[in-house]
């Protein structure tokens, strides 16, 4: 908002000093993504193979075709669902009872609320070795642990079973990104003004009903957020698979991303895997706006 | 019976608290215990779950970068390094520059050019990264320390825009228009007023920046097949896939690699708190 003691000639220059301030940013902007966003679609229009040369013809839309076509893209998809959407409920509903739980006055507060944040801050590679580690079927902890209390008399090959595989990348995930939930949940109960609960607490509002009646509304933003953020990156999740499974075995973890990854770069199928890579970016900009849509007849969402 | 009440509550939150520190605490916990083990005791039924004695041999190695596979652990770390440091200070620049303009300028297709940014946030790093890996090998950086910089760029600097935007918005304007009646110029303002005051805004974004840099993966594998600018999750990745792997070197490296973003966190974690809540995002 213009100041009327400030003279015009302070804001008269402001798009050239926009400009100025810009141009880095711009430049980074138009480098790392601009361009390769729009050289991404040109690729996904042809058939460019590293392997093959004379390659890159454009092919129009037969690469969708085929990715359509591919059983193998339809079981990924399904896999990503289900990674999906067991762990972005399970961290949503993870995330509010460890807020609310931080949230209420204990002995050592601060120094769990610090603790929790070590999943988020430990590189997903290494999250990704420690839980191969856990699981390994000769020597690890997990093995070990349940044949030492007498659940199990032979150790068995977790890693090697599909859905037992698909359960401990889910498991992984859900240990480093519950912190993320738990954070912003947190953030959001210290908004929500104390007058609240001590006038539900005169009407004689008992817990479980203050949760659903005050609580739970105020939270419903800062949750949509989350179940938007945590969707986008469900969709993404590579590290975690490429690192536990490699997409193993027989494909029991092979999800959309890691396999765009095999087909771009294991395969060199550049042009198939740019149209596949499309595919991901529309439907993640699809989910985004569908949520975004549900969101505005709600309440306004801050961050 | 109010009292007994209240006291069977503070049990059971206790129970709770405990139990989700466990959680947190034991699997990276283990982690840490298998890094000073040796490999006997880890690789013995039934397990043994507290070594004898510290075993540091592998830190030892790390720290001398000379035998085997820790050789490289090194200058994994040092490309690390050098690579979140480079990205995270070229983005707190460019970045807190570009979120003074959006928070105080007016100009045209300014929200237009602000909404782009924060949708970025949501394309997945593997529509970009096929035609930076074709970009690169043309222009010869592939395998190369800059290109993993700038790969890096492509997804902290939104971050650095969005976190220094809502930063600059709480320092009050007044500010700024006494210097300007005082005669400051609009530049000096933004260098001698704005940038001072946002210290702790630039640290939590920076911070912040550096860890997920620091973290990522995904575009150093595409990037990088050499050692020249592998970075170190990279060179860990390779530790899980090699045959007849060492266990206890394994996680050695994965110890070293988890400590610094792992102490910047902790230390910072009111920083990194502020940073999640107001800008709700990973790498």
């Amino acid at each position: 908002m213009p100041n009327k003691l400030v003279s015009s000639d302070f804001f008269e220059r402001e798009s050239v000093l926009a400009a100025i301030l810009l141009t880095p940013a711009l430049l980074i902007v138009l480098g790392v993504l601009i361009f390769p966003m729009v050289t991404s679609l040109g690729l996904s229009f042809t058939d460019l193979k590293l392997t093959k040369p004379g390659s890159g013809l454009f092919i129009g839309f037969k690469n969708y075709v085929a990715a359509l076509k591919a059983p193998l893209f339809w079981a990924s998809m399904l896999r990503t669902t289900i990674f999906g959407v067991s762990t972005v409920l399970t961290e949503t509903c993870l995330g509010v009872a460890i807020a609310m739980l931080l949230n209420q006055k204990f002995l050592g507060r601060g120094f769990v609320r610090g603790l929790v944040i070590l999943p988020w801050a430990l590189p997903y590679v290494v999250n990704g070795i420690m839980w191969k580690w856990i699981f390994d079927a000769n020597y690890g902890a997990f093995n070990a642990a349940l044949t030492q209390l007498g659940l199990i008399d032979t150790y068995k090959i977790w890693l090697g079973n599909p859905k037992a595989a698909m359960v401990i990348v889910i498991c992984a995930n859900i240990w480093k990104e519950t912190p993320v939930a738990v954070i912003l949940i947190l953030a959001a109960l210290q908004s929500i003004p104390a007058e609240l609960y001590e006038a539900a607490a005169i009407d004689g509002a008992r817990s479980i009903r203050r949760f659903f009646r005050i609580t739970f509304p105020l939270l419903k933003p800062i949750i949509i957020t989350l179940i938007i953020i945590k969707t986008v990156w469900a969709l993404k999740e590579f590290d975690l698979i490429y690192i536990i499974t490699k997409g193993g075995p027989a494909n029991g973890t092979n999800m959309f991303s890691y396999y765009i990854y095999q087909n771009t770069f294991q395969f060199l199928n550049f042009g198939y895997g740019s149209a596949l890579a499309y595919l991901l970016t529309i439907l993640t900009i699809g989910l985004s706006m569908l949520y975004m849509k549900s969101l505005k007849g709600g309440l306004d969402v801050e961050g | 019976m109010v009292g007994e009440h209240k006291k069977g509550g503070r049990v059971l939150l206790y129970a709770a608290v405990l139990f989700v520190c466990l959680s947190i605490l034991i699997p990276y916990l283990w982690l840490v215990i298998s890094s000073v083990s040796h490999r006997v005791e880890l690789t013995s039924i039934p397990l043994k779950w507290i070594p004898d004695s510290l075993n540091l041999e592998n830190y030892r190695q790390i720290a001398a970068g000379s035998s085997g596979i820790n050789a490289s652990l090194k200058y994994g770390l040092l490309n690390s390094l050098i690579i979140a440091g480079v990205a995270t200070l070229f983005c707190l620049f460019a970045g807190s520059l570009a979120a003074y303009a959006f928070s105080r300028l007016r100009f045209r297709g300014k929200n237009v050019v602000f909404s782009f940014i924060l949708v970025t946030q949501v394309m997945p790093m593997i529509v970009l990264i096929i035609p930076i890996y074709i970009i690169m090998s043309k222009i010869g950086l592939l395998n190369t320390i800059p290109a993993l910089i700038i790969a890096d760029c492509a997804f902290i600097l939104p971050l650095v825009i969005w976190l220094m935007r809502s930063f600059f918005e709480s320092i009050p304007r007044s500010l700024e228009e006494m210097a300007c009646i005082d005669g400051c110029s609009r530049f000096g303002t933004i260098f001698r007023i704005v940038m001072p005051l946002s210290t702790p805004g630039l640290a939590a974004s920076g911070i912040f920046a550096f860890i997920i840099a620091w973290n990522e993966f995904f575009s150093a594998l595409i990037l990088s097949s050499t050692i020249k600018s592998k970075t170190i999750s990279v060179i860990i990745s390779e530790y899980s896939s090699k045959v007849g792997v060492d266990y206890v070197a394994m996680a050695a490296a994965g110890v070293v690699a988890s400590i610094p973003p792992v102490i910047l966190a902790l230390l910072f974690q009111k920083y990194i708190v502020q940073g999640l809540t107001a800008g709700s995002v990973k790498g």
